[in-house]
């Protein structure tokens, strides 16, 4: 087969151009001097020194990591159980309703779903009490709905995937179906476990617009506390910030990356 | 083997939630399916049911501000429906308008993508093995870092005195700074950005596995590249353009953060008209009726969206 044109070359170099400059400006200019963030004022680092002088952002980091964590744990239980069901078992009633439920939350605007989870806590509330008042609580449910569906599709995948005669063996030598999942399903698509749950941690990290308004008073996550300072202008400690973040999920990436390529080798 | 029995042991989680099944008379299969779709019915389904419900009742100045649309009275069940929020969406022009001007805004910052994501999704697929991974690796990196800040980051570009117009002038190319950033010029760029990689990736898995023999059929038998790349190569990408645009489409009607960040106050998207009416107004009611009109919006796209995944996954089994 032929390889690529030129013209493709050009047109994907313009591509990564386009998708890359706008994070490179941020690195670069968070080791500016200059207040001005577009001015070139010498290197320096003392937007990292401010940032970890700020303590609402702190606190904010501090209460979305403790959502993702748990968000993200909660969407791998639903994601998996989810995807084994849909994938493994045969034809049952509400197979399509399930199929349904857990792909429309991905194209779903973020708006809507926002605000029908907020109405359905705030009717909850009222009828049963539960959950009392929003926060925190209201946060990581409403992260694990939407996670969920993105480990799911990861789960999935690996599920469709995977040697099913190994599965067969194990229920053909007597195992109980709850101990095969155990101990063969589990340990099989562990690593698509773990790309979900940090898809859904990620996600959760990101989210502004569902923790807005899903959060009460007291429970402001990290891009809340962040779009309420840019909306006001450009800050370079938000930069700062922002190369923190680029920095540990390219490291993760590539950790990740290198790792596979090893499983590759050895398999 | 002489390791099986205590695999039992192993597995104290496994044995115990089973125990706990067969004393409530559980058979596993139904308790299994339960879980996920009683976890969905109850937070996500049933609350667009209250969306619905409330987009039917009236304002109020209460905690929840709305009035019920069902009360016991004497012992009856009486309802009063309110239409008045939907009347109002339609006889205010702002409503519409902003509907007409999300959809808009949605479908030339899909086309765009389109236009830019293909050449890329093809570059990959036909690049070498170890080139095409790495690419692939490069489209979904900027997915994981925060969207919020890539989308700050365009703030530094598009202002005034920002990258783009600093390096214009130093060039002597404009005396005076371009205005991008508050018009829609910026809402497009932030738009196609953001989900650029929704698009990539589903042409991408569509295009890799486009049978290359058929391309030399096609040129063996005298097509020029161009000719061959609209009468095969297009035609048999089609399920992946359409749910690549999909992906872009259905959530970019609804965007929030672009505008908010990017778009000026001529931008109306019904994003942020629903943000206003639930946060600045604290009209519950009628920021519900905006919701559900979205959603009647968004059913044709989203039908569409689950024609093509279901044709793709039927191509690659």
């Amino acid at each position: 087969m032929r390889g690529p044109s030129t013209f493709l070359k050009v047109m994907g170099l313009v591509g990564f151009i386009f998708l890359y400059a706008p994070i490179i400006s941020l690195v670069v200019y968070s080791f500016n001097e200059s207040k001005l963030v577009t001015v070139w004022g010498g290197f320096s680092t003392k937007w990292y020194v401010e940032l970890f002088r700020d303590p609402q952002i702190l606190e904010a980091a501090w209460v979305s990591l403790k959502i993702a964590f748990i968000s993200a744990t909660l969407a791998i239980i639903i994601g998996t159980v989810a995807s084994f069901v849909l994938i493994r078992f045969k034809k049952f009633r509400s197979k399509a309703l399930l199929s349904m439920m857990i792909t429309a939350p991905l194209v779903m605007p973020e708006v809507i779903i926002g605000l029908s989870l907020l109405l359905l806590f705030v009717a909850m509330e009222n009828l049963i009490g539960w959950p009392s008042g929003r926060g925190m609580l209201t946060i990581i449910i409403a992260h694990a709905t939407f996670g969920s569906a993105y480990a799911a599709v990861v789960i999935q995948s690996r599920l469709v995937d995977m040697d099913l005669s190994i599965e067969e063996a194990a229920l053909d030598l007597g195992a109980k179906p709850l101990r095969v999942f155990f101990d063969i399903t589990l340990p099989i698509i562990a690593p698509a476990l773990m790309s979900g749950w940090l898809l859904s941690f990620t996600l959760s990290l990101d989210d502004l617009v569902i923790a807005s308004f899903v959060s009460g008073p007291g429970a402001s996550t990290l891009p809340m506390v962040i779009f309420s300072k840019v909306r006001l202008g450009v800050s370079p400690d938000v930069n700062a910030l922002a190369t923190i973040i680029i920095g540990i999920v390219s490291l993760g990436i590539i950790v990740a990356a290198l790792q596979m390529n090893r499983g590759k080798k050895n398999g | 083997m002489n390791r099986a029995p205590d695999i039992e042991s192993k597995l104290p989680a496994g044995q115990f939630i089973g125990r706990i099944l067969n004393r409530f008379g559980f058979r596993g299969r139904g308790l299994v399916i339960a879980i996920p779709t009683l976890w969905l019915l109850v937070f996500f389904l049933i609350p667009f049911l209250v969306v619905a419900k409330i987009s039917l009742s009236e304002a109020a100045i209460a905690r929840p501000p709305y009035l019920p649309i069902w009360e016991w009275s004497d012992g009856f069940l009486s309802f009063s429906f309110n239409f008045g929020n939907y009347m109002f969406l339609f006889e205010d022009p702002l409503y519409l308008s902003a509907y007409m001007e999300s959809v808009k805004i949605a479908g030339v910052a899909t086309i765009i993508a389109l236009l830019l994501g293909y050449p890329m999704a093809y570059l990959i697929a036909r690049s070498a093995p170890n080139t095409r991974n790495l690419l692939l690796m490069l489209v979904i990196l900027p997915f994981w870092t925060s969207f919020l800040l890539r989308v700050y980051a365009w703030i530094g570009f598009l202002k005034s005195n920002g990258i783009i117009n600093n390096f214009l002038m130093s060039m002597g190319v404009i005396d005076e700074p371009f205005v991008m950033l508050q018009t829609d010029f910026a809402v497009y760029v932030g738009i196609v950005y953001t989900y650029l990689p929704f698009m990539i990736l589903p042409l991408y898995a569509n295009l890799v596995k486009l049978d290359p023999s058929y391309l030399e059929a096609a040129s063996d038998l005298g097509a020029r590249p161009i000719v061959s790349f609209f009468t095969v190569t297009l035609p048999l990408s089609m399920s992946g353009i359409i749910a690549g645009c999909m992906l872009v489409f259905i959530p970019a009607v609804g965007e929030f953060v672009v505008p908010a960040l990017l778009g000026g106050p001529d931008t109306l998207m019904i994003g942020s008209i629903l943000w206003n009416e639930f946060f600045s107004n604290r009209d519950w009611p009628i920021a519900s009726a905006v919701a559900i009109v979205m959603l009647f919006v968004l059913v044709v796209p989203i039908m569409l969206l689950r024609r093509a995944q279901a044709a793709e996954q039927e191509a690659a089994s």
